[in-house]
C-alpha cells in the first residue's frame, strides 16, 4: 500500500464523476456514492497507516513521467511518509463523518446531490494534495480545494450575501497564492530545477541553495500559507466563509482545508528553517510572529460574536495561529499533533453547532439558544467535551497538543511565544465558555421547541467526542507515550526531546485553563460581558468598537483596496483605452479617409482605399529598408 | 512517399474552399443543403487533419512532414511549400476542431440576417486561410493565406455583426491591413537583403546575421508590428474588443480561438528563427508589453459591463502570457506560449459560445441584467463555470500550464535581462490574480444571486443537444490537456527546442 497511496485519491475522484452525472437518479441522490467512497478512503488510509507503522518507516516516493518541457522531465507521483499517512487518516475520517452527518442535515436541500458531489471532490483534492510528491501537484490540489470551498460557501447562491462570502474566500486565498506560484518557481530553480519535495528539502538541508533565493522562496510560500490558513492579516475571509452549510464548514473550514497552509510549512520545513533560522531558536522570525498575532487577535474577536459559527471560525483562526506559531518556534511535532487533535474537536464543535441549529433553526447564541442541555443531552455532552478540548483541559486531546507546543517552545528558547500560547489558552477558555454557557445553560430564549437530533447526526458527534477524549494519549510524554512522534515525525523535522517528569508548562496549562473557565462561568452567571464592561469604561468601549468592526481590516480591504482597484480598471477603460489609444486610432483613420478620398475619388469602397494605402506603405517601407542597407 | 503523404496537406487546406465552391453552385434558398455542405466540408477537413495526426512521425516531430514543394512564382523564387511539424500540428488541429464546432453550432444559431450560403462559405474560406497560414513554409505563401483570413472576417463582421458593425469591421480591417503592410515590407526586405528566397527553413538555417544590426532590427520591427496587431499586443489591441462586441458568435469564436494565434505563431515560426539577434534585442520590450497586456487587460475587464467585451479584454491578458513566454526566448517559455495559445483557443472559444448562447436566449449580454442564471439554466451555468475556472487558470485544467510555465520561464530567460524579467514575473503573477478577480466577478454576477431582469419573465432552454455536440469535445480537451499536458507538449517540444537552439546560439 505504501507505493499505491494514489488509490486513496482515486476513490473519491471516481465517486465525484458518478455523483455529478448520475447522482440525481440514484435512490439516495448520490449520498450513498459519496459515503461509500469516503468509507473506501478511510479503509485504504487505515490500511496504509498499518503498513506504515509496521514498516521501517522510511519515506516512499513513487513517481512516473508526467510530461517533458524543454529539457526537463516533470514527474507525477506520491510521497508517503508519516505526515502523509496522518493527514490521510484525518481527512478521510472527518470526510466520512461529515458526509454521514450531511445525509441527514441536508436532507431537504434542493441541491443535495450537488452538495455531495463537491464534498467528494474536495476529499479527492485534499487527499491528493497531502500525498503530492512535488510542488506542482500540491498546487493542483490546493487550488481545487479552493474551488470546492468557493462552491460550497456559495451553495445557497440565491442570497447575495453568500455569494460575496464565497468570492471573498476565493479571492483572498488567491491573493496569497501569488506567493504560492512564485514560491514554487523560485524553489524550482533554487533546488536545481526540480519540483520534487524531497529534492528541495534535501537541497535546503544541505545548504546548497543561495540564501537570497531561499529567503525569497520561503517568504513567498509563507504568504501562501497565511492566506490559506487564515492568518493575520488575511484571516478575514474565514468568518465570512461561514455562509455555507455547517457540515462543510466543519470539514473544509475547520478540520482540513484550512490546515493546508500549516501542512505546507511542515512539509517544506527545511526551507523555512533555512530561510528564517528557526532552529536553533531564541530569536524571532516572521512565522512565529504572525502565528502569535493571529492567536491573540482572533481569540479576542471571538468574544464579541453572536453567531456560534462565527465564534467557532475565529476560534479556528486562533488555533491555526497556534499551529503556525508552533512551526515558527520549531515545534514541528507539536504543530502536527495540534493539527491532528484540532481536526477532531473542531469538527465536533462545528457539527455540534449544526445539530443545534438543526433543532432551533438559527445560529444566534443570544436569540435562538439557551438551556439546551436539557433538550439536547447528546449534543450538549459532546459539545462540552469539544469545548473543553479546545481550551485544553486535561486529559483531552487539546491539552496534550497545546502543552507540547508550550513545552517545545521553551526548549527551543522561544520564551516570549510560550507566554503568548498561555495567554491564548486563557482567552480560549473565555470565549468558548461564554459561547457554551449561552447555548446550553440558562433559560431557552428562542421561539422554537428544541429536540435532540436524529441518529445520523448524533452518531458522528459521539464518535468525534470519543476520539477527542482518547486521541491525546498518542503523545503523552509524562506517561512515557510518544507514539505520534515515532510514527509521524520525519528525519528532516527537529527531533522531539522527551523530558522526563512534569515541567512547569504542564502545570501552568492545567491551571490557566481551569481558571479561565471558572472566571468566565462566573461572569456569565452574573451577566457580565463585553457590553456591560464597556458601559463602565470608555477605553473598554473603544476596544469593544474596535472588535465589533474587526479592527477595520474588512473596511480597509473592501472599501479602500478593492474599490480603488475597480476604479483604476474603469479609468483604464475609459481614459486610456477609449480616449487615448482609440482617440489616436480614430483620428488617424479620419485623416487617412480625408486624404485618401482626394486621391482615389473614383473608387467607391473603403476596402479598396485601404488596399491601396497598404501597398503604398509597403513599397515605401521596402524602399527605406533597401536604402538603409 | 505515398499519394496520401503528398496530397493530404493540400487537401486539408483546400477542402473548405472546395466546399465553399460547391455552395456557390446552389441557390441560396436551400439553407439546409448549405448547412450540410459546410458541415461535411469542415468534417472532411478534420478527418484529413486526424489522418495527418495518426500518420505523423512523432519521433521526429521537429522536421516538417508530408511536405509539398511545387513551383509557384518562379520569377521571385517563391514556391508552393507546405509541411507540418510539431509546432503547426496542434494549431492546425485546433483550427479544424473549432471550425467543426462552429458549423455544428451554426446549424441552429445562424446570425441575422439569416443567409446561410454566403455566411458559411466565408467561414470555410476563413478556415482555408487559417490552415494554410499554419502549414505554409514559404513566406509569400504564408502572406497570401494570412491575408485570405482577413477578408472573410471583414465581411462577416460587417454584414452579420451587431451594433456598430460598420465601425468595428472597418477598424479591424485597417488595423490588420496596416499590420500586414509592415509584414510584407519585412518579407520583401528579407528576400532582397537575404539569400533571395522565401523558404522559411532555408532562412532559419542561415539567419540574416550578416546584415547590419540596424537593418535586422528594422526588419524584425516590421514583422513584429505585423504579428503584434494579430496577437494583439498592447497598444495595438483596440480593434479587438470592438470587433468581438460586434461580431456574430461563431466569428468571435474563430477570431479568438484561432486568428489571434496567427500572430504569436508567426513570431515563433518566422521572426525568431530568421532574426534571432534582433529577437534578443527586442525580447525585453516584448516581455514588458506582454506583462503590460496582462495587467492592463485584467484591469480593463474589471470595468466591462458587456460579457463579450469582457471576454475580449481577457484575451488581451491571456495573450500577454503568450508574449511573456515568447520573450524569454527559452524552450520552456516558447512551449508555454504554444500551450497557452492552444488552451486559450479552446477556452475562449467556449466563453464566446456561452456568451452567444446567453445572448440568444435573453437578448442581452449586459452583465447587470443577467444574474441567477443557475436557477433558469443550471447546465449552462455549469458549462459557463467550468470555462471561467479554466480561463483563470485553475491547475488541473488547460489554462494553467501555459501561464504557469510562462511565469516560470520568466524567472530564467535565455537572454541577459534576468533581473528585469524576475520583476515581470512577479507582476505577471499578480496579473493572474486580477484574472481570477474579473472571472469570478463575471461568473457570480451572471450565474448566481437573485434572478436578474433578463431571466425574470422568460423561460429559457437549458443547453441544447446541438450545443452539447459543439461544446463537449472542447470541454473534454480542456480537461485532458490540464490533467495530461504531455498530450500537447510531446508533440510540440522538439520543434520548439529547435527554435530555442537557434535562439540560444544567438544570445551567446
Amino acid at each position: 500500500m505504501l507505493h499505491n497511496a494514489w488509490l486513496i485519491a482515486l476513490a473519491p475522484s471516481i465517486a465525484f464523476i458518478v455523483i455529478l452525472f448520475f447522482g440525481k437518479r440514484l435512490p439516495q441522490r448520490g449520498a450513498e456514492v459519496g459515503i461509500g467512497a469516503m468509507t473506501t478512503m478511510l479503509a485504504l488510509s487505515l490500511w496504509l497507516a498499518v503498513d506504515w507503522v509496521t514498516s521501517d518507516r522510511q519515506q516512499v516516493v513513487s513517481q512516473h513521467r508526467w510530461f517533458d518541457v524543454g529539457d526537463w522531465v516533470i514527474r507525477v507521483g506520491t510521497l508517503t511518509d508519516g505526515l502523509t499517512v496522518m493527514m490521510l487518516v484525518v481527512v478521510s475520517l472527518i470526510s466520512l463523518l461529515v458526509q454521514i452527518f450531511s445525509a441527514e442535515y441536508m436532507r431537504a436541500d434542493r441541491r443535495f446531490t450537488h452538495f455531495f458531489a463537491i464534498l467528494t471532490l474536495f476529499s479527492a483534492a485534499m487527499s491528493s494534495f497531502v500525498m503530492s510528491a512535488n510542488t506542482i501537484q500540491m498546487a493542483v490540489g490546493w487550488e481545487v480545494m479552493a474551488l470546492c470551498s468557493f462552491l460550497l460557501i456559495g451553495h445557497w447562491w440565491e442570497e447575495p450575501h453568500n455569494v460575496r462570502g464565497a468570492a471573498k474566500a476565493l479571492l483572498t486565498t488567491r491573493l496569497s497564492d501569488v506567493g504560492l506560484f512564485i514560491g514554487i518557481v523560485v524553489l524550482f530553480f533554487a533546488g536545481n530545477k526540480t519540483f520534487s519535495i524531497v529534492d528541495i528539502n534535501s537541497a535546503a538541508t544541505a545548504g546548497t541553495i543561495s540564501s537570497g533565493l531561499l529567503l525569497a522562496g520561503a517568504t513567498a510560500l509563507f504568504v501562501a500559507a497565511i492566506g490559506k490558513s487564515a492568518q493575520f492579516p488575511l484571516h478575514t475571509w474565514l468568518p465570512d466563509a461561514m455562509a455555507g452549510p455547517t457540515p462543510m464548514s466543519a470539514l473544509i473550514h475547520a478540520a482540513t482545508m484550512v490546515v493546508a497552509g500549516v501542512y505546507l510549512l511542515a512539509r517544506l520545513f527545511p526551507v523555512f528553517d533555512g530561510a528564517f533560522d528557526i532552529l536553533p531558536g531564541g530569536g524571532t522570525n516572521p512565522i512565529a510572529v504572525i502565528g502569535a498575532i493571529t492567536i491573540v487577535i482572533s481569540a479576542l474577536l471571538a468574544f464579541v460574536q453572536h453567531d456560534v459559527k462565527k465564534v467557532l471560525s475565529y476560534s479556528t483562526v486562533s488555533q491555526l495561529g497556534y499551529m503556525v506559531m508552533a512551526i515558527g518556534v520549531g515545534a514541528w511535532t507539536a504543530a502536527m499533533f495540534h493539527l491532528f487533535a484540532h481536526a477532531f474537536f473542531k469538527a465536533l464543535l462545528f457539527l455540534g453547532a449544526g445539530s443545534v441549529s438543526h433543532s432551533v433553526h438559527g445560529f444566534d447564541i443570544e436569540k435562538d439558544m439557551g438551556g439546551l442541555r436539557k433538550t439536547m443531552p447528546t449534543t450538549h455532552l459532546t459539545f462540552a467535551i469539544g469545548s473543553a478540548a479546545l481550551v485544553g483541559v486535561i486529559p483531552l486531546c487539546g491539552f496534550w497538543s497545546k502543552e507540547q507546543i508550550v513545552a517545545t517552545a521553551g526548549q527551543n528558547g522561544y520564551t516570549f511565544f510560550q507566554l503568548v500560547a498561555i495567554l491564548g489558552t486563557l482567552l480560549t477558555a473565555g470565549y468558548i465558555t461564554r459561547c457554551y454557557y449561552k447555548m446550553f445553560w440558562g433559560e431557552h430564549r428562542g421561539s422554537s421547541t428544541p429536540h435532540e437530533s436524529p441518529k445520523l447526526i448524533t452518531v458522528p458527534l459521539v464518535i468525534l467526542a470519543v476520539l477527542t477524549v482518547i486521541s491525546g494519549f498518542l503523545e503523552a510524554p509524562v506517561l512515557g507515550i510518544h507514539l505520534f512522534s515515532d510514527w509521524v515525525t520525519p528525519s528532516y523535522a527537529p527531533a522531539v526531546h522527551h523530558e522526563s517528569g512534569i515541567g512547569w508548562p504542564f502545570l501552568v496549562e492545567i491551571v490557566v485553563a481551569l481558571v479561565g473557565i471558572f472566571v468566565t462561568w462566573k461572569a456569565c452567571e452574573k451577566r457580565v460581558g463585553m457590553r456591560t464592561l464597556s458601559e463602565r469604561s470608555a477605553v473598554l468601549a473603544g476596544f469593544n468598537r474596535l472588535l465589533i468592526n474587526r479592527y477595520y481590516l474588512d473596511a480597509l480591504y473592501e472599501q479602500v483596496i478593492v474599490r480603488n482597484v475597480i476604479r483604476l480598471g474603469i479609468h483604464v477603460d475609459r481614459y486610456v483605452d477609449r480616449a487615448a489609444i482609440d482617440g489616436v486610432v480614430n483620428a488617424s483613420a479620419a485623416a487617412a479617409k480625408t486624404s485618401g478620398a482626394a486621391a482615389v475619388a473614383a473608387q467607391s469602397g473603403r476596402v479598396q482605399t485601404y488596399a491601396n494605402a497598404m501597398f503604398t506603405v509597403t513599397v515605401l517601407v521596402a524602399l527605406i529598408l533597401v536604402v538603409a542597407q | 512517399m505515398t499519394a496520401f503523404d503528398s496530397i493530404v496537406l493540400s487537401a486539408a487546406v483546400f477542402s473548405p474552399t472546395l466546399g465553399a465552391g460547391v455552395m456557390m453552385l446552389l441557390p441560396k434558398a436551400r439553407q439546409r443543403a448549405h448547412l450540410t455542405i459546410a458541415l461535411v466540408a469542415s468534417v472532411f477537413t478534420m478527418v484529413a487533419g486526424i489522418g495527418v495526426a495518426i500518420a505523423f512521425d512523432y519521433s521526429s516531430s521537429a522536421t516538417g512532414q508530408f511536405g509539398v514543394d511545387l513551383s509557384w512564382i518562379d520569377v521571385i523564387n517563391s514556391r508552393y511549400q507546405l509541411s507540418v511539424d510539431g509546432l503547426s500540428l496542434p494549431l492546425v488541429l485546433l483550427t479544424m476542431l473549432i471550425t467543426v464546432s462552429c458549423m455544428v453550432y451554426s446549424w441552429f444559431h445562424l446570425p441575422e440576417p439569416v443567409n446561410a450560403k454566403p455566411f458559411l462559405a466565408l467561414m470555410l474560406i476563413l478556415e482555408t486561410g487559417l490552415i494554410g497560414s499554419f502549414l505554409a513554409r514559404d513566406l509569400l505563401l504564408f502572406f497570401v493565406f494570412f491575408e485570405v483570413v482577413l477578408l472573410p472576417m471583414y465581411f462577416i463582421v460587417g454584414i452579420w455583426g451587431g451594433q456598430r458593425r460598420q465601425y468595428a469591421s472597418l477598424k479591424f480591417f485597417v488595423y490588420t491591413f496596416l499590420g500586414s503592410a509592415f509584414m510584407l515590407a519585412a518579407f520583401l526586405a528579407i528576400y532582397f537583403l537575404g539569400p533571395h528566397t522565401f523558404d522559411m527553413a532555408q532562412l532559419a538555417n542561415s539567419p540574416l546575421s550578416a546584415l547590419a544590426r540596424t537593418t535586422q532590427l528594422l526588419i524584425f520591427g516590421g514583422l513584429f508590428i505585423g504579428f503584434a496587431v494579430k496577437v494583439p499586443v498592447f497598444p495595438l489591441h483596440t480593434w479587438m474588443p470592438d470587433t468581438h462586441t460586434a461580431a456574430p458568435t461563431v466569428a468571435s469564436v474563430m477570431l479568438a480561438a484561432v486568428m489571434l494565434k496567427l500572430g504569436a505563431y508567426g513570431l515563433i515560426r518566422i521572426a525568431l528563427p530568421i532574426l534571432p539577434e534582433a529577437a534578443t534585442a527586442f525580447a525585453p520590450w516584448m516581455g514588458l508589453l506582454g506583462v503590460v497586456a496582462i495587467v492592463y487587460g485584467a484591469l480593463a475587464c474589471l470595468a466591462q459591463t458587456d460579457m463579450k467585451r469582457l471576454v475580449a479584454f481577457s484575451s488581451l491578458a491571456h495573450m500577454g502570457f503568450v508574449m511573456l513566454g515568447i520573450s524569454t526566448l527559452s524552450a520552456v517559455g516558447l512551449n508555454a506560449a504554444l500551450f497557452a495559445m492552444v488552451a486559450h483557443g479552446l477556452i475562449s472559444a467556449m466563453l464566446f459560445f456561452v456568451a452567444g448562447s446567453i445572448q440568444e436566449r435573453v437578448e442581452t449580454r449586459e452583465i447587470s441584467d443577467l444574474g441567477g442564471m443557475s436557477a433558469r439554466a443550471p447546465k449552462l451555468s455549469w458549462v459557463f463555470g467550468f470555462c471561467v475556472v479554466a480561463s483563470f487558470g485553475l491547475p488541473g485544467l488547460a489554462g494553467f500550464w501555459g501561464e504557469f510555465f510562462s511565469i516560470l520561464a520568466a524567472f530564467d530567460p535565455v537572454h541577459s535581462s534576468t533581473t528585469g524579467f524576475r520583476w515581470l514575473m512577479v507582476v505577471a503573477a499578480i496579473g493572474a490574480l486580477l484574472g481570477v478577480a474579473y472571472s469570478v466577478s463575471m461568473f457570480t454576477r451572471v450565474a448566481f444571486g437573485p434572478v436578474g431582469k433578463a431571466f425574470k419573465h422568460l423561460r429559457v432552454a437549458d443547453v441544447t443537444k446541438c450545443e452539447y455536440i459543439a461544446w463537449v469535445p472542447l470541454l473534454a480537451l480542456v480537461l485532458m490537456l490540464g490533467v495530461y499536458p504531455a498530450a500537447l507538449l510531446d508533440v510540440s517540444n522538439d520543434s520548439i527546442n529547435k527554435v530555442a537552439d537557434i535562439l540560444s546560439g544567438a544570445t551567446k
